[in-house]
């Protein structure tokens, strides 16, 4: 595992804040040069704490004004594949995310929509139609903020 | 107010945020210049909120991720603004979200393993205010995580 010291931790803070900043720029505001800088980020980059970038959208003005999470349980344990329905739920273009948990339910998606009667469609054309789906409980998201977690 | 080009660049984006301009503007078919106009008006509109870098946990030693389902005491007016005021101040929560349903609050919780998620469960979690109720799910596997949307 990869040693990070605070200078480190400032670099990552600054680009979970804004990863368009150039390393120039990073650099500038901690007080680093751009080629310390550079060689920090390339070798988080490197060790694989910095994998990518994520576009955050305002959901609603992209046109999507409904964001449900829904916990599913599946029915037949045993006589379902769990990679059929993986895939299946995996192939829902509303589907953007699916975690396999323990515990209540065996899946969390997070599915989106127009509005609460295209919410219906996609639940009742898509989600209740998935092979071996159970028990689904929704539960319509209101706010939501990312942190940026335990980065010291 | 999105036309058929900001949808089309949405969508590029989405799917490989990682593309650099130049080739993100010729998938799009914009020059770099028209390009990087379109980005700066979407962020002035809000449509995008930022670009983030994102951290892979399991490399910074955060192997255990659980997703904590709350229900708040709702007799209690000011349940949510000081439950999440308190939650923000958590390290090692990484996502808050508030729902209409039976769940009022999920939190995701980021711990180096299990013995570290108890310590953090019952001295930062457990001390929130205005909890009711607590259901855990533990993240075993992420099927699907992309930030496609069907723009």
């Amino acid at each position: 595992m990869i040693d990070l010291d605070d200078t480190d931790r400032r670099i990552l803070r600054a680009l979970v804040a804004d990863a368009t900043q150039s390393a120039g720029a990073v650099g500038r505001a901690l007080g680093l040069s751009q080629p310390a800088t550079w060689r920090r980020i390339n070798r988080m980059q490197d060790a694989g704490v910095l994998t990518g970038r994520r576009v955050e959208i305002d959901l609603e003005k992209a046109g999507f004004g409904v964001t449900v999470f829904l916990g599913v349980k599946l029915a037949t344990k045993g006589r379902v594949s769990l990679e059929d329905f993986e895939r299946a739920v995996s192939a829902i273009p509303e589907v953007q995310a699916v975690h396999h948990v323990l515990g209540l339910y065996d899946y969390r998606l997070r599915v989106v929509a127009r509005d609460i009667s295209d919410f219906e469609r996609v639940l009742r054309r898509r989600i209740m139609t998935l092979p071996g789906v159970g028990d689904v409980e929704a539960n319509v998201l209101l706010s939501e903020e990312r942190l940026p977690g335990p980065i010291g | 107010m999105l036309d058929d080009t900001d949808r089309r660049l949405l969508r590029q984006m989405l799917a490989t945020p990682d593309a650099a301009g130049t080739a993100l503007a010729e998938r799009v078919g914009l020059s770099p210049a028209a390009l990087s106009r379109r980005i700066d008006r979407l962020r002035d509109q809000g449509v995008i909120r930022g670009i983030h870098a994102e951290i892979n946990w399991p490399a910074m030693g955060y192997a255990v991720e659980v997703s904590l389902r709350i229900a708040l005491d709702k007799t209690e007016p000011r349940a949510f603004d000081e439950f999440q005021a308190a939650a923000r101040e958590v390290p090692e929560v990484a996502e808050i979200q508030t729902f209409l349903g039976r769940v009022d609050v999920r939190l995701l919780i980021l711990a180096r393993d299990m013995a570290h998620y108890q310590t953090i469960y019952r001295d930062r979690i457990l001390t929130l205010p205005h909890i009711a109720d607590i259901e855990a799910l533990m993240q075993v596997a992420t099927v699907k995580s992309d930030q496609a949307l069907p723009i």
